[in-house]
């Protein structure tokens, strides 16, 4: 009998601390399973954000380095110029990428920086608990939205990869969700593309991927799943966003 | 026989591959690991057809699958 399904070796052994049924622990995985397959884990240093996800040094068994909430891109770029052979990745919230670290993003899209960068959109600022965040749906409710997101007031929710897919050192954009087991692989596949093209050395690549935040949305990990499915994927465009011409030769 | 075990120190109790499972095996047990979770187990191996469904949804990595 063989092992069909196991942890990869780009994992650590201690469990994530994530809530239960909150969908970042798939993404985790699935970066972990591509790193493992593409043989890049002794090679690859990852930036960790603030959010949820800045336990991440602890969970992978690549190199690590934590940024400053906002700042994982730019200690990603810094990182990568000093050792250009190296695979840098930044994982970045909603909150930590399309917030506070917009200005990073803009740039190293614009400077098509050979790095790449995992965005995990949520709606919601997950670890603070649960704040609004640019991404966050028009009307949904959060604890700095109470009443329901206000354009008029608040904004309309912003689609960050759609954004910077419109920059023209941004080889590869991707959006994607984990809701489901076909989607899932759909993500895996999007993930692997764009640490490809890093390696091709064909510019910046980001894969988003929309996931749940069980705590602050409110629901139970199902109807979060179901929630994500028929409110965030309508509103944010999904697909590969953005092929480069070179990319597509790949 | 396939089979699908759950790791019970990563299990957190969500129910994610309870639901997806199409032999309807998985399920939440009675006994709570170190952390109190009830953790998950698959009630009949017979008929697991290790499609690895339960382990693809798994948020915690908790679910190794034998074929
Ligand atoms: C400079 C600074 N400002 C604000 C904060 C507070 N803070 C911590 S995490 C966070 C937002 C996290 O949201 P997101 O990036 O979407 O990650 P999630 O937890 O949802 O995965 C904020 C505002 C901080 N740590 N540092
Ligand atoms: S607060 Fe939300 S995003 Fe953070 S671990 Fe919990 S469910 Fe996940
Ligand atoms: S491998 Fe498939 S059949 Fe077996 S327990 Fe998991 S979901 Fe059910
Ligand atoms: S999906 Fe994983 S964490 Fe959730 S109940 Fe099943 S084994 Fe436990
Ligand atoms: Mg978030």
């Amino acid at each position: 009998m063989n092992k069909v399904f196991s942890r990869s070796k780009g994992l650590t052994d201690v469990p994530f601390t994530f809530c239960p049924g909150c969908t970042h622990g798939i993404i985790m995985r699935l970066i972990a399973e591509v790193l493992e397959e593409l043989d890049i884990l002794e090679e690859t240093i990852g930036v960790s954000p603030v959010g949820c996800a800045g336990f991440s040094q602890d969970f992978f068994t690549c190199d690590f380095v934590g940024a400053a909430h906002g700042r994982a891109q730019a200690v990603g770029t810094g990182i990568k110029r000093a050792l250009p052979h190296r695979t840098v990745f930044t994982y970045q919230g909603d909150g930590d990428i399309a917030a506070i670290g917009t200005q990073h993003a803009v740039h190293v899209a614009a400077r098509g920086e050979k790095i790449t960068s995992i965005m995990v959109n949520n709606a919601i600022y997950g670890m603070t608990g649960g704040q609004m965040a640019p991404t966050t749906l028009t009307n949904m409710k959060t604890s700095t939205s109470p009443f329901g997101r206000d354009p008029q007031t608040m904004g309309f929710p912003m689609d960050f990869p759609k954004l910077l897919a419109g920059i023209p050192g941004a080889a590869y954009v991707a959006s994607v969700s984990v809701d489901s087991p076909k989607n899932i692989k759909k993500t895996k596949d999007a993930i692997r593309k764009a640490f490809k093209v890093q390696q091709a050395g064909l510019g910046f690549s980001l894969v988003s991927v929309l996931s749940t935040c069980p705590t602050n949305w409110g629901l139970n990990p199902s109807e979060s799943l179901k929630w994500l499915r028929e409110n965030m994927m309508p509103i944010y465009e999904m697909g590969e966003l953005k092929v480069s011409e070179e990319v597509e030769k790949l | 026989m396939p089979k699908a075990i759950v790791i019970e120190k990563y299990c957190k109790s969500c129910s994610l591959c309870v639901e997806i499972c199409p032999k309807k095996i998985m399920a939440i047990s009675d006994h709570t690991n170190d952390k109190g979770y009830f953790v998950a187990t698959c009630i009949d191996q017979e008929q697991c057809i290790g499609c690895t469904l339960c382990a693809t949804v798994c948020p915690d990595v908790a679910i190794d699958v034998y074929k």
